[in-house]
């Protein structure tokens, strides 16, 4: 995993406490998963965003406060969703396993 | 226009991938896409250097546009098909500014660049060399390209179609949430617009809907079919892919895309703004 930053992305360069961050990995098993692609669906599952992952599986997301979606969809694999709430001033990190 | 005619799958990429009258073109928001993989033969388009002027807030001239596809070895007849990531956003403004310049045959990649990989379809790093051509470009055709004074003129008067976000039509975001908020000096929308953001238009997979699913979506959302459209967004590139649909996919005559979109419109002196989830009045 050349690269990767133990316990998740480096949040320098992020003012933390304006942000309400969402990020994480996504895994297929224990294997970064570097193909995948997350959108972000806001409480009504409306679409916000999406972003691909990096080459170690990460993704990061600027929300705001609430309920939030992440569904991953990656090669081979059924799509999945992951609930998750994000609030500003906090860091969620989240695991999706494909 | 149709689905037919300006659509291609990608099997059919796969099974053209050796044809020399077929051009593949990438156009990506992040310019670095390419490097990383692209399709075997694609050429790269960056939309920042190779399709705005780096002086004016424009795009380049005809004489511009002419030199960089003969440069990059596109020819008149050659049948171009343009794909990307961020669900075909840079690409469909790609296609739209070939029609713009009156190129002849371009086709969007159903799907982009993320169907491609989620089909686990090849990419590669080698980097494909094409012999230069004598390109001719066409005078712009503006039946497709909207300005500003004639959107000012549409409220109330034709469909406008605002393809951003919820929030940022509402006025709460300025940009989409995984961008920089930047630009316009004020938030909101033209008013009388419709919001119908540009992710309704397609499946999670970046393929487009079916067309019964895309009149729908357009007709509950307030689009009258009898009228003359305006689409626009931030910088008018998801108003490009609206524009692909509304045009290319349903066949509608008179669309517009409004390039200049909140960036320049929400930056006017004096024009009427509208904010929260309605459309607003005239």
């Amino acid at each position: 995993m050349c690269g990767a930053t133990e316990g998740g992305l480096s949040l320098d360069g992020v003012n933390v406490a304006k942000e309400a961050v969402i990020q994480g990995q996504v895994l297929r098993g224990t294997e970064p998963v570097g193909n995948a692609y997350v959108r972000l669906l806001d409480r009504t599952g409306e679409f916000t965003a999406e972003v691909p992952t990096s080459a170690t599986g990460h993704f990061r997301f600027f929300a705001s406060d609430g309920e939030w979606t992440l569904r991953t969809l990656a090669p081979k694999a059924e799509p999945v969703d992951n609930k998750v709430v994000a609030a500003v001033g906090s860091v969620a990190e989240v695991i999706v396993s494909i | 226009m149709t689905r037919e005619n300006s659509l291609v799958s990608a099997q059919w990429v796969e099974d053209h991938l050796d044809d020399a009258n077929v051009v593949l073109v990438e156009v990506d928001e992040d310019t670095s896409s390419y490097a990383k993989g692209h399709i075997r033969g694609a050429i790269k388009l960056d939309w920042t250097t190779d399709l705005q002027d780096q002086v004016r807030r424009d795009f380049v001239s005809k004489a511009q546009f002419e030199a960089l596809l003969s440069e990059r070895g596109v020819a008149n007849d050659d049948t171009v098909v343009l794909y990307g990531g961020n669900n075909n956003w840079f690409a469909a403004y790609a296609y739209w500014y070939f029609k713009l310049y009156g190129h002849d045959d371009v086709k969007l990649l159903d799907g982009g660049r993320k169907k491609w990989e989620l089909d686990s379809r090849e990419l590669t790093d080698e980097l494909p060399t094409r012999a230069t051509t004598s390109y001719s470009a066409q005078e712009q055709d503006l039946s497709i390209r909207a300005f500003r004074d004639e959107t000012v003129e549409a409220i109330g008067v034709k469909n406008l179609v605002d393809v951003r976000s919820p929030d940022e039509f509402a006025g709460r975001l300025m940009a989409p949430a995984h961008l920089p908020q930047e630009q316009a000096q004020r938030a909101g929308h033209i008013p009388t617009a419709a919001n119908v953001p540009w992710s309704k238009a397609a499946n999670d997979d970046g393929t487009f809907r079916s067309d019964d699913e895309l009149k729908q979506i357009y007709s509950e959302a307030g689009v009258d079919w009898s009228k003359d459209t305006i689409a626009y967004c931030r910088i008018g590139e998801r108003s490009s892919h609206t524009w692909f649909v509304l045009k290319e996919l349903l066949g509608e005559q008179n669309v517009k895309n409004y390039d200049g979109s909140w960036t320049e419109y929400g930056s006017l002196v004096g024009v009427p703004v509208a904010l929260g989830d309605e459309p607003g009045e005239a």
